[in-house]
């Protein structure tokens, strides 16, 4: 079929490619060509409510990397990415193991864990931000003990050093935020390992035991190895939208107090459409698309790979 | 035998912190928004209501009612026409190979991981020339392109699990690349659709940026209402519970009654090309 089809086009392929056209076009122009439309801006001089495309050169960029502002956004991405996909990771690997003992009511544990995914990150945002808020909620339990978290209105720097303008360490604000994006997205790392744990044969395992692997031995030995593509799988996924994060933050916290909490996604938000710094928020924009692009390129080109 | 018993009761007893922690956020948004006015205080936040008072949901929804209208606008042609291309995609990408179409689909697949705001302002001026801006349809534009890469994802790798010979047998006795979309792929691929509707339709609803970038005021999807319900001070904490249990209701609904296509969804949509 394939060795008949590659002499020459038949009819019905002609009409097959002729049906992906409208598709492709789209992409073209609303992926690639809007993208190479938003680095223009990003070189230009368009920070006012009117258009203005005369060439900045860099200027927009140079700007964003001595502000303030983007550098703390660029701290605070990087740890709530680190810390993010670390707690998710370990708690949904933790959780699948647990649930894929013959447990008891499995299914029911499952749907706990999972039922958080359907909602959106504005609901967990306002909802969160009431339960973390610093006077309310589970504040109740540690004011037991004589402690008192702030929560996301913390404005310290956790472990930091002073680095250029800013403290570089981890905000302690942020832990906040992680709690609620770790409570929706853990589901995802548990149904993931789930399904991995389900692929992996009980032989191998039976084959382990029989040659005296305790139970723990079993699992460090055949089973994690056996699930490292899917951890890639996910630490690539959660970095993609920890990199991204807007509607969360923008629900529950803003950016904070000395921007503890703010990200690239909320800066380019506000300076865009509530500012008119078209060239600035593009410039934004192009730089999270180059830290997305780092993790995916790489990512969709191994997966492509292992196509073929 | 003992060593077991004891790590049995281990692993319930974690299952059973974490499920309450989980269960937490529903816990107080029921409690909460069934609250009257004076008893939503912060040394109460905890406390059962004393009696059932409906009258918070009464005021989330006035206020609600017309932007989840407006969701339900946007989500379902937009579910629809986005699993009806991807279906099309995916059944090209998967049977109709040409030389290329692999290097294509992941031309189109990087569509899925690039952050919105880099399309942003670029798509704002696009459908303010189209005329689409602060439109449900130019929301529903939206939705439908930039969901093309994973539904056609999705499709294709459903899609590969349905033999090549169907479709040469189905040659053989003279039906038509449209002929063997419409009878033979469109009823195997129910399930598909399920699938990707469920995703597509959750994804779509929960959906922010573009929602609140592209509309404004009496356009605006639920989800932007509701952040705006909650930003405002004088709105009380029980009418905004009553509120976000309201915009999450739709999505919880589908997961509680389609929870198995759910969770294939997520796994669909977790690529591996």
């Amino acid at each position: 079929m394939q060795s008949k089809r590659k002499k020459k086009l038949s009819k019905d392929q002609l009409t097959a490619m002729v049906f992906l056209l409208p598709s492709i076009i789209f992409i073209i122009v609303f992926v690639y060509g809007f993208i190479s439309w938003t680095g223009y801006i990003s070189l230009s001089n368009y920070n006012t409510i009117v258009p203005d495309f005369s060439f900045a050169g860099l200027k927009n960029y140079l700007y964003l990397f001595n502000d303030f502002r983007f550098r703390a956004d660029l701290r605070n991405t990087l740890f709530f990415t680190i810390l993010f996909i670390a707690v998710v990771i370990l708690l949904g690997l933790v959780l699948s193991i647990l649930l894929d003992q013959k447990t008891k009511g499995e299914s029911i544990f499952r749907n706990i864990f999972l039922f958080p995914m359907a909602l959106s990150f504005i609901v967990t945002g306002v909802v969160w931000q009431w339960l973390l808020h610093p006077s309310t909620g589970f504040n109740k339990f540690f004011n037991l003990f004589g402690i008192q978290p702030k929560w996301y209105t913390d404005t310290t720097i956790l472990a930091g050093f002073k680095w250029g303008s800013i403290e570089f360490g981890l905000p302690a604000a942020i832990i906040a935020v992680v709690i609620a994006a770790v409570w929706q997205m853990t589901g995802f790392s548990l149904a993931m390992y789930l399904a991995g744990l389900r692929g992996i044969g009980d032989e191998l395992r039976e084959a382990a035991r029989m040659d005296g692997a305790t139970e723990f031995q079993v699992y460090m030995k055949v089973v994690l190895p056996l699930l490292l593509p899917i951890t890639m799988s996910v630490v690539i996924i959660m970095a993609h939208i920890s990199l991204k994060i807007f509607d969360l933050i923008y629900a529950m916290t803003g950016s904070g107090a000395n921007f503890v909490t703010d990200v690239p996604g909320l800066y380019m938000f506000e300076t865009t459409f509530r500012g008119n710094y078209y060239a600035n928020g593009a410039a934004i924009a192009i730089i999270m698309l180059l830290l997305v692009a780092i993790f995916i390129v790489p990512y969709l080109w191994n997966s492509r790979k292992g196509d073929n | 035998m003992a060593s077991i018993r004891i790590s049995s009761f281990i692993k319930y007893a974690l299952l059973i912190i974490v499920s309450l922690l989980f269960l937490t956020p529903i816990y107080v948004i029921i409690v909460t928004s069934l609250k009257p006015i004076q008893e939503v205080s912060i040394d109460q936040m905890w406390a059962l209501p004393t009696a059932l008072d409906f009258s918070s949901y009464k005021l989330a929804f006035d206020s609600l009612a017309p932007n989840l209208l407006n969701s339900f606008y946007l989500v379902i042609p937009a579910t629809l026409l986005s699993a009806l291309l991807g279906a099309m995609n995916g059944y090209i990408l998967s049977k109709w190979k040409f030389r290329g179409s692999d290097a294509l689909f992941t031309f189109i697949l990087f569509g899925m991981f690039i952050p919105y705001q880099s399309i942003l302002i670029p798509l704002i001026q696009f459908l303010r020339t189209i005329e689409l801006y602060n439109t449900i349809p130019g929301l529903i534009l939206v939705h439908v392109v930039y969901g093309l890469p994973i539904t056609t994802l999705m499709f294709r790798n459903f899609y590969a699990s349905i033999p090549d010979e169907l479709i040469e047998s189905a040659q053989i006795d003279g039906a038509n690349f449209l002929g063997i979309f419409r009878h033979i792929i469109i009823p195997l691929s129910i399930t598909g659709f399920v699938v990707v509707a469920i995703w597509q339709f959750t994804n779509i609803w929960n959906e922010f940026l573009f929602a609140v970038t592209i509309t404004t005021g009496t356009k605006q999807p639920v989800m932007v209402a509701l952040q705006n319900l909650s930003g405002s001070q004088i709105v009380q904490w029980n009418v905004q519970m009553a509120g976000a249990l309201l915009a999450a209701l739709p999505t919880l609904l589908v997961y509680i009654f389609l929870g198995k296509y759910f969770v294939r969804g997520l796994l669909a949509g977790s690529v591996k090309g």
